[in-house]
């Protein structure tokens, strides 16, 4: 059947054997996997170079070292906020919902916010940020298993998992809506000097990682990631469905939980450093289902991390040489993120 | 109202019922009135005479202040009553489908581009931004599918949370942060004659609410069945709207936003007294106007001398109660 395109394809392809054969096999390589991931990671490499050799105003052993934590604190987030909205994506069969979407960060704003309100801004400088973080993970992991394992409990798991989602979303954002109003409570009776203190909290902040911190959530992060990497192709056969998973002789009860488990301590990890994110995961989630080809978690999971990363130094440098960092890179993820959540349920319901 | 359907018994049992509610109400509210640091007690009032310190007071801070308490209850009950039948879905109210939030980026945009406007023109803008985010959320679920119950309050909290996010960056760039925070926290402490005016615009939506409440109860059976019963259901949709959105912002330029209470209140009347909207609608009002008395005296009385702002209190048993709510709805159905 010649359409109006026909006869301009044949034109440009005309003659043209070896490089169509070429094209080909370009084709073909490129539908592979791991030619994606290799490719996302090149770009990763070329991202961070730039950032870090570009535009060095002073001595560049100073720069480097700043913006060296930069990249690791990144790193850390990329790797924690992508693999746990990928696992928890999986597990809850949805590709909505995320972690970062269920309160996390309104109970970490809570946490320093109650710190201030009872030590003082002072504390937030001076406190151990170790003690800090290891309170901080303890808190945030707990009440995540606790609601995972309240809702996701074997009663009330009767009533089909579509529902259960919602529900749980639903539930996760009363949570947060909760934490967020004692949080004002808090605030309105701390002075205006304190507060301002406080602000630095609110929104991700990548430019100044407290170092202490960088090597305990690397380290974090980095076993968390070790321990999944057994389980990727039981997280294939969960994508399947909690029956057919069952069928297939996965443990599905404590596969799951160890799995909440992890996702908590990755989410709990990442928003400690840098702060609340809310929409991050679910960008990279859904850029990664898109991109990779292939259903398989060995090759969603890393290429989850790898477009986390080039969205986050991607955009520093944007922000950096296009803004003169006139915004927080944060504030940008969030809109997008918005932006693309309504932009999933609208096309959801399209269909 | 006569009906001629129920019996004697049952119509005078209501009425007692009714009576008897009216009654609490009044009580709390002439408790509310007498609850505060300075001595405003009968015994003041009547040594005092009508020109002390008591007394004006009194007629300053105090009664505006429960009145306002009062509209406020009620009026954001009524409007949670109502979205709920034009969206159809019983987890919907102003605080989560964008309509707070985005009043309260009208109020920003005022404050920002025009410092001067008086009042009545910063409601006005908010209402038109309330109106616009509540359209806008409507638009947005025409192409959800509506069967899933908890994915409407989801879709309608997501869209509040990104005009939130834009309002809240404003806020930031700006310095206006504790600024809006006051706007998005329900806080009457600062209300006295004068500044509680407002509210009578929301009261006088809340009679218009209950005139057309039969409307609404058609309109929420959706539109062809209103449509075949001759009724235009556009603008029986459009005027719910309009009702929510001054309602909203008369409450939230007055004192702040009030979360969950046009949520909670209308789940428990219906679960007491099933959905007959023109016969549940002065309980839901009357109900509201109770609940967040409570919750005001509670904020006055847990740390006297201090206050803890009222949209707190109501956000936190609300939330207790949402997820009640949600997980017992949940269990159940589909």
């Amino acid at each position: 059947m010649r359409t109006d395109l026909a006869p301009a394809r044949a034109g440009a392809l005309a003659g043209e054997r070896m490089p169509r054969r070429l094209a080909a096999r370009a084709g073909a390589l490129w539908r592979h996997p791991w030619a994606r991931i290799a490719l996302a990671g090149a770009i990763v490499v070329v991202l961070v170079g730039l950032y870090l050799f570009t535009d060095v105003p002073g001595s560049l052993d100073y720069a480097l070292k700043i913006r060296g934590r930069t990249v690791l604190a990144m790193l850390v987030v990329a790797a924690a906020i992508g693999a746990s909205t990928v696992v928890f994506q999986t597990i809850t069969d949805n590709r909505i919902l995320t972690p970062g979407i269920m309160g996390f960060d309104a109970l970490y704003i809570l946490i320093q916010t109650v710190v201030v309100f009872v030590f003082g801004s002072m504390a937030l400088a001076t406190a151990d940020p170790a003690t800090m973080w290891i309170v901080e993970m303890a808190v945030m992991t707990g009440f995540a298993m606790l609601l995972f394992r309240w809702l996701f409990g074997g009663r009330r798991r009767a009533g089909g998992a579509v529902r259960s989602i919602h529900l749980m979303l639903l539930v996760g954002i009363v949570f947060g809506v909760f934490f967020r109003s004692l949080s004002q409570w808090l605030q309105r009776m701390i002075d205006p000097a304190e507060f301002a203190v406080l602000q630095d909290a609110f929104f991700a902040s990548f430019s100044r990682p407290d170092p202490q911190l960088l090597v305990f959530t690397l380290v974090i992060v980095a076993l968390a990631l070790a321990a999944l990497v057994p389980l990727l192709h039981v997280l294939d056969v969960l994508a399947l469905g909690e029956a057919t998973a069952i069928g297939l002789g996965v443990r599905h009860r404590a596969v799951v939980t160890a799995l909440f488990g992890l996702v908590a301590v990755m989410v709990a990890a990442s928003t400690a450093l840098v702060g609340p994110i809310m929409f991050f995961g679910l960008i990279v989630a859904n850029l990664a289902y898109g991109l990779a080809g292939s259903f398989r978690h060995r090759h969603v999971l890393p290429l989850a991390i790898l477009l986390g990363l080039v969205c986050l130094v991607g955009g520093q440098l944007v922000l950096e040489h296009l803004f003169a960092l006139q915004t927080t890179l944060s504030v940008i993820i969030e809109f997008a993120g918005g932006i693309l959540f309504l932009f999933l349920v609208l096309r959801k319901g399209a269909r | 109202m006569l009906d001629p359907v129920t019996p004697a018994p049952a119509r005078a049992r209501r009425r007692g019922a009714g009576v008897a509610a009216v009654l609490v109400v009044a009580a709390l509210a002439a408790l509310s009135v007498f609850v505060g640091v300075a001595d405003v007690s009968p015994a003041a009032l009547f040594a005092g005479g009508p020109d002390s310190d008591a007394a004006l007071l009194l007629f300053a801070s105090r009664i505006p202040r429960t009145l306002a308490v009062l509209l406020a209850g009620a009026a954001m009950a009524i409007a949670g009553l109502i979205m709920q039948m034009i969206v159809r879905n019983r987890f919907v109210e102003p605080g989560t489908a964008g309509t707070g939030e985005s009043a309260a980026l009208g109020i920003l945009a005022v404050t920002l581009l025009a410092p001067g406007m008086p009042l009545v023109g910063k409601m006005a803008v908010a209402a038109v931004f309330a109106l616009a985010g509540t359209a806008l959320f409507l638009a947005i679920l025409r192409r959800v599918p509506s069967r899933q119950i908890m994915l409407v309050p989801l879709v309608g909290i997501m869209l509040g949370g990104i005009i939130g996010a834009v309002t809240t960056f404003l806020a930031y760039r700006f310095d206006l942060l504790q600024t809006l925070g006051t706007w998005m926290t329900g806080d009457f402490s600062g209300v006295m004659r004068g500044r509680y005016e407002f509210l009578w615009i929301a009261a006088a939506m809340v009679v218009v609410a209950w005139i057309a409440a039969d409307r609404f109860s058609v309109a929420g059976l959706g539109e062809e069945f209103t449509t075949n019963l001759g009724l235009n259901y556009g603008r029986v949709v459009a005027t719910g709207l309009v009702i929510i959105a001054v309602i909203t912002s008369a409450v939230i330029v007055t004192a702040g936003m009030i979360p969950f209470l046009g949520l909670v209140v209308p789940n428990i009347v219906s679960l007491v007294r099933g959905d007959n909207v023109r016969r549940s609608l002065p309980w839901v009002a009357l109900l509201g106007a109770g609940f967040i008395l409570v919750c005001d005296l509670i904020g006055r009385l847990v740390r006297f001398p201090y206050e803890i702002p009222l949209g707190v209190v109501v956000r936190t048993v609300g939330a207790a109660l949402f997820l009640w709510l949600l997980l017992r709805r949940g269990s159940r159905a589909h």
